[in-house]
Formats: C-alpha cells, structure tokens, sequence
C-alpha cells in the first residue's frame, strides 16, 4: 500500500511543459501520419476520380466495380490463397525450430536467435532479388540441375509462377513467424511440463494437451505478422510472379501509378484493410477460445 | 531440467538437425548473391566461371549510384533519429505519463504492423500531396518514420521497462524534476538502447523499398535505384556487387545493435532473457 501512495505521489508533480515536449513527437506522427493519412485513404475511397488530387463528389461505385467485376475476386482470391499458404508454410516450419529455441537449444539460444532474427534486418529487396537468380530460366537452380546430370534441359516452370511467389514470400518472411512463437513456448511454465510428465502423459500428449494449446497465442501473433505483409505485397509478385500471379497489392500500386486512379486505388486498399480487420478479429476470436495469457 | 528424458534428448538431436537445415535455407539464397558478384560471368548460373573482382570496380566512379548511396544515408540518419525520438518518448510516457492519451498514442504507433506497406505508402502519398510537399526527401524522411516505429518503440518500451521503477522513484523522491529524471536517470540507463533503436531504424530505412517507392522524387534511395537496375540484365552482377556490400552493413550494423540492446542492462539489473 505504502508503495502505492509513493508511486503516486511523483506523478502529482509531473510538469505540464514536460508532458507535453514528450507527448508531442509521438501524437504528430500517430495522430498525422497514421490516423489522419488513413482517414485521408477512407475519405477518397469515397470520391469519383476527376484527376485532382482528392477527387469529387460522393460515391460508392468505386465499392461497386470491387464487388462487381470477376477480376478482382480473382485477384483478391488469389492474394488471400497465396497469403494463406505463405503463413501455413512459414508458421509451420517456423515451429520446430521455436520449440529448439525454447526447450532445447541451451547455451547456443542467444546465438541460435540472433541468427534467426538477422535476416529480417537485411534488404527485403535483395532477398526477393536472390530467388529471381536462383529461379530464372538461366538462373542457379536450372544451371545447377543441369550441371548435376539431374535435368538435360533448363525449365520456365520455375519462375513467373505462383509457386515461386509462395517460395519467396516465405522465405523473406521467415524470421517474422520464429520469435512470437518462441516467446510464447519460453513463458510457458515448466512445472505445466513437469505436471504433465508425472501424471504420466507421453511426450507426444503433454504437447499435443499442454505445449501446444499454450504456445497458440504465439501462434496467431507469427501467423497474423506474416500475413499482414504478405497480402498486400506488390515486390515479389512483379518480381518472380509474372502475370499469373497479380496479387491485390499489384493492383493498388498500379492505381497510384500507371492507371492513375487514385480512388479507386484507395477503395480497394479500404478492402484489404477489412479483409485484415476480419483476419485480426478471427484470430482474437481463436486466441480467447486457447485462453491467451498476454 | 528435471522433466528431461532420454527421450526428448533424442527429439533434441533431431530437432537440431532440422533447426540447421532451416538456417541453410534461410541463408543459402541470400549468400548466392555475393558468392556470384566474384563470378566472372554476366549471368548468375553454375558453374562458376572463375573469380573476378570486376563488378566491384564498376561500383565506383557511378555518379548515381554514389548520389543513391548519399541520399540513403542522409535520409537514413534522419529518419533514424525522428524514429528513435519518438521511440524514446512515446514509451517512456506510456509506462509512467499515466494518461490514456499516452497509451493510445503508443498503442497507434505500433498499428503500423498491421498495415500492408503498399497502404502505408499510397496513405502518405495522399498526405504529402495534400499538404504541398509532394514526393521528396521530406516525404521519405517522414514515411521511415513511421516504418521504423514499432520497431523503436518495442526497443526502448522493453529497456525502459526492464529499468526497475525504484530507480524512477529514488529520483523523484529526491527532488528531480520529471525533465532532470529523465535527463540525467532514465536516458543513461538506457543508452544502449537507444543506440541499438537507432541504429535498427538506420537499417530499415536503409533497406526499405515497398513504402519509398510511393515517396521519392527525383533523387532515388538505394534501393530504388537497385529496382532500377532490375530491368537491364547487363547491370546484374553490378546489383550483386552492391548488394554484397548493403548485406555485409546491414549484418554488422544489425549486429552491433544485438550487442548493445543487451549492453549495460547490469547497470539497471541483471539481464531477464
């Protein structure tokens, strides 16, 4: 109690100028260039597209042309399935290597994560631009079953396909899903382990009962970073996709570009932004029903 | 430890061996491109054609390149220190301002994770339009910013809070001001830290390219002028020299900056990870 009244009693002293100087860096940039650029966004989804800057009128038919035309089912679909795969992939494979981390990697963890980690901290632009050279017609991978008297002649199937973007995409977002998950498993208690293993649960039924309920908050974060990113991605499709594979992002960049229609660029971002805002709300949804612990 | 079997020591063995081939795949493609930029041969194919340090002279002498290179570093350190300013305060107040005002500004700055980069950009393509300054410097100053403050605010929120409070108190029981406390208690303690924050910020502004596309001018950053490039496949084992060199920075920047986030926390306390 005691402790309370001390910790409250500096704030009664708190100098308004203070508040304020270390208030308003942080309130600029999140108020301005979050909050009031996204409003900006909703505001011209709503306009038609005259050419100026913020449009005219009143409108909803940019929404209409989303729902109506084939296209951009296709491509949303599309974006969404190749999204998805991306998360289940790098989620997936980034599991095991969390598990390491948290119960068996030992005195080699700290290096172990910083070499997991380090990737995300190099040029996302050079890592999509290393898949291109490995899977181009001339490329590595071809040159490389060539070489190896695997394959006679070099194969298209590798680039400019969906699969590769699904490649590229998890690679370059690996290090995304591993820390989450890490840090979910690590705060899981070990006496929960303990208990299950004295009570007589196999390895394989302590995780299936204890380990992998708890880690799931981890899970839903890993999955819910890889997937934001992913979904509305523009690099790597023009990248190593080709044509079959225009993803959602494609086609807003190409409204703010070459197309040059900028409300319906900022109808369909407000699009992406709810298909989002539905992923997030499932993913609370599930993250409750587990029991999470943050 | 006691939970322990001979059983899960094996399934140790074995998850080690995957852990490996999951490290080989994260960083085998991305050192072909410097295994290739000491290749004497204009296409990226084995086998491997001898070595040559050619494409690194190339580096040199390219006026737009080095003019890249020098935006990128000036954009960089300026939005590095605008990211790592806001870092700084905005978890500070969020963990003693006591205002909702301060949770939520904190909360907001790190929505960004949240946002595709193509949405971040067309937004702030849209407001610096608005309010006249169209795509610049400026502008890409203003969009790192904002992509490099989740990443700043989790850095230093973390180290501020691994400072134990009594510290804080001891201070202001002893008559320092909030600005003095800060000043003189708080931002020592957690130097590390705020070179750490600073110098991931640098390397993200660095390395960015989905949100800058959107915001530059006539003066290109590295990474779009690499973009660029792309399109001439004469120029790329030039793009793979250059890259050598960007992930061979980034690697020792990013490493530096491990180092330092857990510099000096014996300082405040032990080390909690």
């Amino acid at each position: 109690m005691s402790a309370l009244v001390a910790a409250q009693a500096p704030a009664a002293r708190s100098s308004s100028g203070f508040r304020l100087a270390m208030l308003l860096p942080g309130a600029l940039v999140t108020f301005l260039l979050i909050l009031f650029a996204l409003g900006l966004v909703l505001f011209l989804a709503f306009r038609g597209n005259d050419g100026s800057l913020l449009g005219v009128g009143l409108t909803i038919e940019n929404f209409v042309t989303v729902a109506t035309d084939p296209l951009y089912w296709t491509v949303t679909l599309r974006s969404l399935v190749i999204a998805g795969l991306v998360t289940l992939a790098t989620v997936a494979t980034a599991y095991p290597v969390a598990y390491y981390l948290a119960f068996h990697a030992g005195r080699r963890r700290g290096l172990l994560l910083f070499l997991v980690t380090l990737p995300f901290w190099t040029s996302y632009l050079l890592r999509v631009f290393a898949w291109k050279i490995v899977l181009a017609y001339n490329g590595v991978l071809n040159s490389a079953l060539i070489e190896s008297g695997i394959w006679s002649e070099p194969t298209l199937a590798f680039l400019n396909t969906p699969a590769a973007v699904v490649v590229t995409l998890a690679h370059a977002y690996a290090p995304f899903a591993i820390l989450p998950i890490y840090v979910a498993l690590d705060t899981i208690p070990k006496s929960l382990l303990e208990a299950a293993s004295d009570l007589g649960a196999r390895p394989f039924t302590a995780f299936r009962r204890v380990v992998l309920p708890n880690s799931m908050p981890g899970v839903l974060a890993a999955a819910l970073v890889v997937f934001v990113p992913t979904v509305g991605d523009y690099v790597t499709p023009a990248m190593v996709g080709g044509p079959a594979s225009t993803m959602i992002g494609t086609l807003i960049q190409s409204q703010f570009g070459k197309a040059n229609d900028w409300p319906f660029g900022a109808a369909l971002s407000v699009c992406v932004m709810l298909v989002i805002l539905v992923v997030v709300l499932v993913a609370r949804g599930a993250d409750r029903r587990f029991g999470s612990r943050t | 430890m006691k939970a322990e079997r001979a059983g899960t020591k094996r399934d140790g063995r074995w998850l080690g061996l995957y852990v490996l081939a999951y490290l080989v795949f994260l960083y085998l493609p991305v050192l072909l491109i410097p295994l290739f930029s000491f290749n004497d041969s204009i296409q990226a194919a084995f086998p491997l054609q001898g070595f040559t340090s050619q494409w690194y002279a190339t580096l040199y002498g390219n006026p737009a390149l080095s003019g890249a290179l020098l935006n990128s570093l000036v954009i960089g350190a300026i939005a590095a220190s605008g990211a790592t300013l806001c870092g700084i305060t905005v978890s500070y107040m969020d963990l003693y301002g006591r205002s909702p005002l301060a949770a939520t500004i904190s909360a907001i700055a790190r929505l960004p994770i949240l946002i595709p980069g193509v949405i971040v950009g067309i937004s702030l393509l849209i407001l610096i339009n608005l309010i006249g300054l169209g795509p610049s410097r400026v502008a890409i100053v203003l969009g790192h910013i904002l992509v490099a403050l989740p990443t700043t605010v989790v850095v230093m929120r973390s180290r501020f809070a691994a400072i134990p409070r009594t510290v804080r108190e001891a201070a202001l029981d002893l008559g320092a001001s909030d600005w003095t406390t800060f000043r003189r208690v708080m931002l020592p303690l957690s130097l590390p830290a705020v070179l750490s924050a600073f110098m991931l910020a640098f390397l993200i502004s660095f390395d960015e390219f989905i949100v800058v596309f959107f915001l530059a001018g006539t003066e290109p950053t590295l990474p779009l002028y690499i973009w660029s490039q792309l399109r001439f496949p004469r120029s790329l084992p030039t793009v793979m020299a250059l890259g050598t060199v960007i992930l061979a920075t980034s690697f020792i920047i990013a490493g530096t900056a491990e180092i330092l986030r857990h510099r000096g926390l014996g300082a405040a306390r032990r080390d909690p990870a």
